[in-house]
């Protein structure tokens, strides 16, 4: 799919401002290529999903957005990640990746909270962009909490380790991590394959909810998730993104036929 | 579990097609499996058994003493003269030689220790690390006589030109090369401690903003606590039992030890010296050997069971 397809998929619903533009962004994890040539839009308050069977290169698609390949040796970007109104380009090495991931929350597959208590987890985001007063912090983390649907479970034992939580109530609380400094950007990737359906539930609707407070939001899911909880789908295969669309568009009635073998089940 | 025989395991049915075990086969199995299993309950046992009689043999000649010494004294008495006409016996002088350059070695070696592991872990490419490491287990293999020497000929004058009263013998330049020579065994744990905590740990608190160093100290080290502390106990034990280089480098006074730039014995040091000599077996002296090591046995007894009790405590479940 060619730039000039992308505009014409995004033209129809364009009333939002762009947030961020990846053009041509290509990727490699030493001498493997994961991602080819990928370009598409990302829309302001809304919420974007990648979908696309298992290896396609979703998860590499996300972590370019805060640089987090920039932690192993041997890796690659090739193209830009603009950022708007900014105009800079995320993936530039000129850029330092920690300014980066100082604008950026991330939401990981498995809930992956610090060995430490829960309220120092969500205050380590604070902790590290310099808020230190106590009652600034504690509000923050109040408000964090509560953004999550975490707050009314934990209020009583903040103190207590994060490891004594449940499953789902981990991941709300690695939400709250990502949402407590107020983010930008909140990158989530499959933040629901860890978790029952219940679970599951709960963090779908607090995507849906967060989407009008965060400018960009963008989600690797599995199709159905995607189809509930998303504004724009981004359908990708053998890191190439086959197509860009709203989120209706691609599942009533996809352009490629790639799209719509994947969305009929018919591979993936 | 027992590995099966490919030559004498049944072939395929010539008829069905399908593997058939025979009785035969299963027998051997099952008899293969009692082998192994009674072979590595003896090598469980023996080490028990071993570290049984070194108790018995310990406690046994310790109740000989103590017939002849009271507890109270053995506890407070702050001379150790076994083999004077009018012998005293207060332990307490060998305990704080040990405890001193014990304290020493850790100060060295822990925070140097701790950063080594940050820096193995956290900071150095393979290349670098493959360099280090075999580097640090040849330091461990230099044989603890040579540091003793190292400590008396060539670290003790050269400090004395900027410590102008220290003495010839003395626990302070001892207690730095015990922290050396313990170095590699608390860099070994504690590195492999760090390394095992997941990389997603590490990669929430980049997502986050942090940098590699607020990473390793605010994430890495609370994540790697239990193999941390355990690095540092088993550094403590090294320095506690550690004989040659206080030996030869302390001197072999058992006095109070509570200035470092002055000699004094240790616990180990006195052993040696005692076991070197000609004594009676079963002269009180002799048997001295027996209550100072049962006391050296029970202070790394305490420091195990605090250390055993802190990875309770802290024990992180990811
Ligand atoms: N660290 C890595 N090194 C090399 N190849 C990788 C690495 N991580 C992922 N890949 C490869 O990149 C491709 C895309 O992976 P990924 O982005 O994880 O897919 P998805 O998230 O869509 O399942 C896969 O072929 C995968 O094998
Ligand atoms: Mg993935």
């Amino acid at each position: 799919m060619d730039a000039l397809t992308i505009e014409k998929a995004v033209a129809a619903p364009v009333d939002e401002p762009l947030r961020a533009s990846v053009i041509d962004l290509s990727f490699h994890y030493g001498e493997k290529q994961a991602l080819f040539d990928v370009n598409f839009p990302i829309h302001d308050r809304k919420v974007t999903a990648l979908i696309g069977p298992s290896g396609c290169g979703k998860s590499t698609l996300l972590r370019a957005f805060n640089r987090m390949h920039d932690l192993y040796p041997g890796n690659r970007y090739q193209g830009e990640v603009i950022l708007y109104p900014e105009q800079i380009n995320i993936v530039s090495p000129a850029v330092d990746p920690m300014l980066v991931r100082l604008k950026i929350g991330m939401v990981f597959q498995k809930p992956n909270p610090f060995p430490k208590s829960i309220y120092e987890n969500v205050a380590a985001g604070l902790w590290v962009r310099g808020i230190r007063k106590k009652s600034l912090v504690d509000d923050r983390v109040e408000f964090a909490l509560t953004q999550a649907a975490l707050w009314d479970e934990v209020k009583d034992r903040m103190r207590s380790s994060a490891y004594g939580l449940s499953g789902g109530q981990q991941q709300r609380l690695c939400i709250a991590r990502a949402l407590a400094p107020a983010p930008e950007m909140l990158l989530l990737d499959e933040p629901t394959s860890a978790l029952d359906p219940i679970a599951t539930a709960r963090i779908e609707e607090l995507i849906m909810e967060l989407a009008p407070t965060v400018k960009i939001m963008i989600v690797t899911h599995n199709m159905q998730q995607a189809a509930r909880i998303s504004n724009y789908t981004a359908f990708m295969h053998l890191g190439r993104m086959v197509e860009f669309d709203v989120t209706t568009n691609i599942f009533t009635s996809p352009k490629e036929r790639k799209t719509q073998d994947y969305i009929t089940g018919r591979f993936g | 579990m027992a590995t099966i025989d490919l030559a004498s395991a049944p072939t395929q049915g010539a008829a069905g097609g399908q593997l058939v075990a025979s009785a035969a086969f299963l027998r051997r199995r099952a008899i293969t499996g009692a082998v192994v299993r009674v072979f590595l309950f003896l090598a469980a046992a023996l080490s028990v058994f071993i570290t049984a009689a070194i108790v018995y043999i310990l406690v046994y000649d310790s109740i000989l003493f103590f017939q002849k010494v009271s507890i109270v004294d053995f506890l407070t008495d702050t001379e150790w003269t076994p083999v004077f006409e009018k012998p005293r016996f207060g332990i307490i002088t060998l305990v704080s030689g040990t405890l001193m350059t014990t304290l020493i070695g850790l100060v060295v070696a822990m925070p140097a220790g701790t950063i080594l592991s940050i820096y193995l872990s956290e900071f150095a490419g393979h290349r670098t690390r493959e360099i280090i490491k075999p580097i640090l287990e040849l330091l461990a293999g230099v044989p603890t006589v040579a540091f003793g020497y190292f400590a008396l000929f060539f670290l003790t004058p050269l400090f004395q030109i900027f410590i102008p009263n220290l003495s010839g013998f003395n626990l302070l330049v001892p207690g730095i090369v015990i922290g050396i020579m313990i170095l590699p065994y608390i860099v070994s744990v504690a590195e492999d401690a760090m390394r095992a905590v997941p990389d997603p740990l590490r990669e929430g608190a980049f997502a986050l903003g942090f940098t590699r160093f607020q990473t390793a100290i605010r994430v890495v080290i609370p994540g790697a606590f239990s193999g941390v502390t355990a690095a540092y106990l088993l550094g403590m034990s090294r320095a506690v039992g550690e004989t040659m280089v206080v030996a030869i480098a302390a001197g072999q006074q058992a006095t109070l030890a509570y200035n470092p730039l002055e000699g004094a014995a240790t616990i180990t040091a006195y052993i040696v010296q005692i076991s070197l000599g000609d004594l009676p077996h079963n002269s009180l002296a002799y048997l001295t050997i027996f209550a100072a090591g049962l006391t050296l046995f029970l202070m790394t007894l305490v420091f195990n069971l605090i250390a055993f009790w802190l990875r309770k405590k802290y024990r992180e479940v990811y």
